[in-house]
């Protein structure tokens, strides 16, 4: 029997599997998907937001400021790319002005540092191809871009390097109460744990509805996004909102980490929780709304778009703890924007409550640090030269456009919670994200799985599922 | 660091017949750095035949074509390194390149010749909404699984884009064993040859459907099908024209682009028309000593011109490191495509360095028929030549003489355009 069970592999569940770890406990990690961050987690604005959006005293506001402030130490700790580049929000319109005040005392309020309205010409300097339009912005230092695939992937490593068990491909089909604990049956069998933690992103509330009659709801919430080159990156360098309206925070504008455009999301409810897929209104929509706040967005750089599902319960606030009328059943529910931000905070959170009900004791063998996928690009020449010397396959270059190595690929591959897929790979060294969008590499990614899983290229896939990438040979089907 | 006269960035048709032509006008010392693990280029994926026509007068393979060429870089002892990435080039000619052999290292060149090749447009580049499942691949990832590998990325297949790599590959999955249901154009025209409709649709029984993309994709991890819809003249979709499609492939031949990511960090000119390099008549770009040829400066229909413009390139590299004809006494003509032209290779000549007779190369931005192909010296036309169609799938040519242009009083600029008869 585990100490804990923890549903879903997302940002969320991975930071709460990493603060646990600290602890001797018994833990595992139940994940329908074949990787980690297959969810929301995998597309969203990868924005650390300062703090100054959610309400003055709502678990949003806490979990964000406090999340933000994590963000510093947990990167350096963890090894993924992360960056202060500030966050401005844009005025068009004197008449809204109050509206921007108001954003300003919310952030005051909420604990957000240094955040304060500057003027048109400020901001025009700060940002020099901001709207003619704008008169006014918030602007918040403490704004941050992030690298959410391997955040999500660094909390899940360092986890499962202290004793986290992940359980992939492994689907909760129904949670029953037994004795000391609870029964998660799974497609892949029963799994006994003392307690549960839902951290199940748009399915939270289906989890959650199993053991309580406390119901809760999740409405899946698409937002849609375009990805545009890195030729296109330097458009902005802070990230830039719009003043937000009833359905959202507005289509926002921002470099990402790595380097590209990134601009979205759009703000429409789905019923079906599955339905990731862009539209044509969509993407319709952020062409036309991207240019209030940026003008002369060079559209046709986008190198791809995509869609993710925001979590977003009835009651619009995070539910986080232990469920009312289910004992040692804990929620991270309703975990929609600033989710990624406060990530860190609620992994806290939630496991200082499991630790008290457990009465966890510390591990005295933690290992709080990771270290990442060398990025041979950022090493000086003679580094980058000694690395190939040592290790010749960082010399070998697979994907072109972002100049990935076959180092990092087989680094992605056998390290913790290896990557098994093209888009795992992807989502690790950022092979096949560029702007040929993996026409290049992926031929030789296969080569590359195949050889050091060891694996059949049948059993390759994109995503896990029924995603394989060849069907047979040649004139096998004449 | 080492150091060579000339350094050939690619190993493909155009850097092959770059070398060849250096080395044949006296060039000694030259580098071809080529990424993949043998020359050739994409060459080497195209195994059917219809190369070489113009070259050599009979029909080849992609990969019989370019063993012509990589024989005689290897008689001529031309150097060449394999699996070498070149990931820096600056603008005083420092190539930065590394493999898994040589590790990074540095080479001081006299002269580059830029012979990247081009890359195809992604589905992103499209914007078609819908799911990303697997199953979507581009014509030239397709072409490689099948033709190199051996493996089959479907069963049931749907084209957009009929580029010719989208014919060829419609034809190359029927062969082996897919049913290829429909090739969907959103122009009202091909982007394609001629010869290769008839012979990989037409003769395939594959319907072609003009004026039509698709608008959806469905299949949430492999594709199940996709949505077509007819467009209207803006290329918009017509609501209500809606077809969906069962397959479990989307192939895209949706356009290639010159990859001049090396050429941007050298600091050369790109045009905006072609997406390569600017160029004179010497093929050089707007940096001394570094010059270009092949898809990484404008994309070819046929690997003939290919190979015909990089040979050029050749020369003119090797006469620039042999300090002949690097000084210009005349101001540079300007050549301005309009009236449907798009563009124009060379898009300038100094008339004293160029050869007797000099082709310059541009594609149509539409369908034409019965039409003339016009030339004029500053606001004189000086030619027109009649042509039953030209299309955008196309390659067109003038040819420009030397001793014309020499004797024309107070020529500043040549005009190419398209009139309509």
């Amino acid at each position: 029997m585990y100490d804990a069970a923890i549903i879903g592999a997302g940002v969320i569940g991975s930071a709460i599997a990493r603060e646990l770890s600290k602890y001797e406990i018994s833990i595992c990690v139940v994940e329908r998907d074949e990787d980690v961050c297959c969810g929301t987690s995998k597309a969203n604005s990868a924005i650390i937001h300062a703090g100054f959006d959610a309400m003055p005293g709502t678990l949003k506001a806490k979990m964000n400021v406090l999340g933000n402030a994590m963000m510093d130490q947990l990167s350096k700790d963890l090894d993924f790319p992360f960056k202060r580049n500030g966050s401005l929000v844009v005025c068009t319109q004197e008449e809204s002005l109050p509206k921007l005040e108001e954003l300003l005392e919310r952030g005051i309020k909420n604990g957000v540092p240094d955040v304060r309205i500057i003027n048109a010409e400020e901001a025009k300097a700060m940002e020099p191809n901001l709207s003619d339009s704008v008169v006014a912005a918030l602007y918040a230092p403490t704004g941050g871009i992030v690298c959410p695939f391997n955040m999500t992937i660094a909390m899940a490593e360092n986890a499962a390097v202290n004793g986290v068990e992940f359980k992939l491909n492994t689907e909760v089909e129904d949670i029953k109460k037994a004795d000391g604990g609870y029964i998660l049956v799974t497609n892949k069998g029963d799994i006994q744990t003392k307690t549960v933690i839902n951290a199940a992103g748009v399915y939270a509330d289906k989890f959650h509805n199993m053991v309580s009659e406390d119901k809760i709801e999740i409405q899946a919430r698409r937002g849609e996004y375009c990805l545009l080159d890195k030729t296109a990156g330097n458009h902005v360098s802070h990230t830039v909102f719009q003043l937000p309206s009833a359905m959202g925070k507005g289509v926002l504008v921002t470099p990402t980490v790595h380097g590209n455009l990134l601009i979205g999301p759009t703000a429409a409810d789905v019923d079906n929780k599955e339905a990731i897929n862009t539209t044509q209104d969509g993407l319709a929509y952020l062409q036309e709304k991207a240019g209030a706040s940026i003008k002369n967005i060079p559209f046709r750089q986008v190198i791809t778009s995509f869609a993710g599902l925001r979590a977003h319960e009835k009651g619009g606030e995070f539910i986080i703890g232990e469920a009312k009328d289910a004992k040692g059943f804990y929620d991270a529910a309703g975990i929609e924007s600033p989710g990624l931000s406060a990530a860190p905070a609620i992994g806290a959170a939630v496991a200082d409550m499991v630790k008290g009900d457990l009465k966890l004791k510390e591990k005295e063998d933690f290992i709080p640090v990771r270290k990442g996928i060398i990025n041979p690009q950022a090493l000086s020449f003679e580094e980058r030269q000694a690395l190939i010397k040592e290790k010749p396959e960082y010399g070998q270059i697979i994907c072109r456009c972002e100049m990935i190595s076959e180092g990092e690929i087989i680094d992605a591959i056998h390290r913790p919670l290896g990557a098994r897929s093209l888009d795992g790979i992807k989502r690790r060294t950022r092979a096949g994200m560029g702007r040929c969008q993996s026409g290049f590499c992926s031929p030789r990614t296969m080569e590359i799985l195949e050889r050091e899983v060891p694996m059949s290229v049948y059993d390759i896939t994109k995503m896990g599922g029924e995603s394989q990438i060849v069907y047979h040979e040649n004139k096998e089907n004449l | 660091m080492n150091t060579y006269d000339i350094v050939i960035v690619g190993g493909g048709p155009a850097g092959l017949a770059a070398a060849q032509a250096a080395r044949n006008r006296g060039a000694e010392s030259i580098l071809i750095l080529e990424r993949d693990k043998e020359l050739g280029g994409i060459l080497n994926q195209c195994i059917h035949n219809g190369f070489g026509l113009h070259t050599f007068k009979e029909e080849l393979t992609g990969p019989e074509y370019a063993a012509r060429f990589i024989e005689k870089v290897k008689a001529q002892n031309i150097e060449y390194r394999l699996n070498t990435m070149v990931i820096d080039i600056t603008h005083d000619k420092v190539v930065t390149a590394m493999s898994r052999e040589d590790g990074l290292y540095q080479i001081q060149a006299k002269a580059i010749i830029l012979a990247m090749g081009c890359r195809e447009r992604p589905r992103g580049a499209l914007n078609i909404p819908g799911y990303r499942p697997a199953g979507i691949f581009s014509a030239g990832t397709a072409q490689r699984l099948v033709n190199m590998e051996g493996y089959m990325p479907g069963r049931e297949v749907v084209i957009l884009g009929s580029g010719d790599i989208g014919l060829i590959m419609a034809r190359r999955m029927t062969l082996e064993g897919a049913k290829v249901k429909v090739v969907a154009e959103l122009m009202p025209y091909s982007g394609g040859l001629k010869r290769n409709i008839v012979q990989c649709l037409d003769d395939f029984g594959i319907p072609l459907k003009l004026s039509h993309t698709v608008v959806d994709i469905d299949g949430k991890e492999r594709v199940k099908g996709v949505t077509l819809a007819k467009v209207d003249e803006h290329s918009k979709p017509i609501p209500g024209t809606e077809e969906y499609i069962p397959c479990d492939t989307l192939l895209l031949s949706v356009g290639l682009l010159p990859e001049n990511e090396l050429s941007r960090s050298a600091g050369v000119e790109l045009s905006p028309l072609h997406s390569g390099p600017v160029v004179d008549e010497s093929l050089q770009t707007n940096i001394e000593g570094i010059f270009a040829c092949g898809n990484v400066l404008h994309v070819h229909d046929l690997v003939d011109y290919v190979s015909e413009e990089a040979a050029a390139a050749g020369e003119h590299a090797a006469d620039y490191v042999a300090g002949k004809g690097t000084e210009s006494s005349s101001e540079a003509i300007q050549i301005i495509p309009t009236g449907g032209v798009r563009y124009t290779v060379p898009e300038s000549v100094h008339t004293d360095k160029m050869a007797d007779k000099l082709t310059v190369r541009f594609r149509v931005g539409a369908v034409y028929k019965n039409c003339y192909i016009t030339t004029y010296f500053n606001d004189e036309q000086v030619s027109r030549r009649k042509r039953p169609v030209v299309a955008p799938g196309e390659m067109e040519q003038i040819i420009l003489e030397k001793a014309k242009l020499q004797s024309y009083p107070g020529l500043k600029t040549i005009t190419v355009k398209i009139e309509e008869a």
